[in-house]
């Protein structure tokens, strides 16, 4: 089994170059043809309507989907010079790398600190673990809150802070990349705009990637933004990709400006 | 799917802008004919109505920016409602411009002595007050091709500018006692020439509008601009 070194030039410009990827749920193409680079240390929102492969290309990236049984995936997905859709790579090893954070917060039901140590601990991890998980929650934005209620269940947290407590339960195994499908879509607009500004904050370190519906989430938190729209045969593609900036005041595309101003479809 | 509230919002904006523009092309030609027939009740009245033309600027500002918090607009949308926020700002300034030339009107009234010169400032006015109209017809009808072109007849604007500038400069130097007036009027013709380059500021905005490019126009530039 091949395995995913550190020793790739982490100063590339691109966390992840994706080339021509087609995903399939049997017969069915999910997403298709698409071509993708990711900027290191920049959050990248991917927008579209429902059903338009976003978050089929998301959990390619961590080779998630293939716990779906009868899914393919063609094309290429490289980092750190290795193409991770490969059958020879070790798909725990990238998930320890390219870690994700779910639509709904899904804490394990143990306390706060095992939550955050759980992933270190499978790891074999060696350090001071006390030290990491307060590195952690610090990183997540969470310590202040919980730092006097380690032993509590994670279960016992508000929404908001069951979700920074996954992102620092992610954060802990030191990841390179983050993917977060829709982080705060089951969330209050105040534990929203605290997990966006976190994800302001994480991108100094980590390259995030996140799905959400809501394109003022996307104006908002990310640098980059792409537009995925689904094809006439039910595939999703990639329409437009770019700065954030750019694509929200004056989209290249006639369907992305139809779409983010409400007049789709 | 279409937003109907927030493009009936849109039109309605739009037809205050047109409104403003006509507003303040009333109080120009006013203002200027007031002063060329030294009829002081009509400088008054622009003096006066210029309140009416902040006051629809003030209401559109608030219009654009509920529209902004609430319906968040973005591309088009956004940049139509940045440019109206702008666009009437430049409007309210114009007025500005011709309230200006009413109050120069009332503050010369005790000087008897005339300057045939400033006639031309109607020719200037009228040229003006034509563009302003097309200015804001092309940004209604998003006609950047207009927008583009426009901008050259303000050269027409300017040129009457320098031939009155220079016309009532003689008539300080000849008489003397006609300093205060000339002056006077210098500025008013300066006010005109204002609102000239004020359209143009228009016409960038229509460009911005459709090509989402923010680019100063090149007729735009000081004609007095010197090199540093």
């Amino acid at each position: 089994m091949d395995s995913i070194t550190n020793n790739q030039s982490s100063t590339d410009q691109f966390a992840l170059r994706i080339r021509n990827l087609n995903v399939y749920y049997g017969t069915f193409r999910a997403v298709k043809n698409i071509d993708l680079d990711i900027i290191r240390n920049k959050i990248t929102a991917i927008i579209g309507s429902s059903g338009c492969g976003k978050s089929t290309m998301l959990r390619s990236i961590n080779r998630m989907n293939e716990l779906i049984p009868s899914t393919r995936m063609e094309g290429e997905i490289i980092y750190k010079g290795k193409n991770i859709l490969d059958t020879n790579i070790d798909p725990v090893v990238i998930r320890s790398q390219i870690g994700m954070v779910f639509q709904k917060p899904n804490p394990f039901p143990k306390s706060i600190y095992d939550n955050v140590a759980w992933g270190a601990r499978a790891n074999g991890f060696r350090g001071d673990l006390d030290l990491l998980v307060e590195n952690s929650l610090r990183q997540a934005a969470l310590w202040e809150e919980v730092k006097d209620q380690l032993d509590e269940s994670g279960l016992s947290l508000s929404g908001g802070q069951q979700q920074r407590l996954c992102i620092a339960r992610t954060i802990a195994v030191k990841p390179d990349i983050i993917l977060m499908d829709e982080p705060a879509s089951a969330l209050d607009p105040i534990a929203t705009l605290k997990i966006e500004d976190l994800m302001r904050q994480l991108a100094q370190n980590y390259t995030i990637i996140i799905v959400t519906h809501n394109m003022q989430q996307a104006a908002r938190a990310s640098h980059y933004t792409a537009f995925f729209n689904m094809d006439d045969d039910q595939a999703g593609y990639l329409v437009e990709y770019g700065q954030s900036d750019q694509v929200f005041t004056n989209p290249r595309e006639e369907m992305t400006e139809a779409y983010i101003t409400g007049r789709f479809g | 799917m279409t937003r109907t509230y927030l493009d009936q919002t849109i039109k309605k904006l739009k037809d205050d802008v047109v409104m403003i523009e006509k507003m303040v092309s009333h109080a120009t030609t006013k203002s200027v004919a007031a002063l060329i027939q030294r009829d002081y009740e009509r400088s008054k009245e622009v003096y006066l109505n210029d309140q009416e033309i902040n006051a629809k600027r003030f209401t559109v500002e608030s219009e654009c920016l509920i529209a902004i918090a609430t319906q968040q607009p973005l591309a088009t949308d956004l940049r139509v409602l940045a440019s109206i926020l702008e666009i009437v700002t430049e409007l309210e300034r114009m007025g500005d411009y011709a309230k200006g030339i009413a109050k120069i009107n009332l503050i010369t009234k005790e000087i008897e002595e005339t300057l045939p010169i400033i006639h031309r400032l109607e020719e200037m006015a009228d040229i003006t007050v034509k563009m302003l109209g097309q200015s804001v017809k092309a940004f209604i009808e998003m006609d950047v091709e207009t927008a583009r072109t426009l901008p050259a007849q303000d050269d027409a604007v300017d040129e009457i500018f320098n031939e009155i500038y220079t016309g009532l400069v003689e008539n300080m130097m000849e008489n003397r006692s006609l300093v205060s007036l000339a002056n006077q009027m210098q500025w008013a013709a300066h006010n005109i020439e204002r609102m000239s380059d004020r359209v143009v500021n228009i016409c960038e905005r229509t460009i911005f509008v459709v090509t989402g490019v923010m680019n100063e126009l090149e007729e735009s530039d000081d004609e007095w601009a010197i090199e540093i």
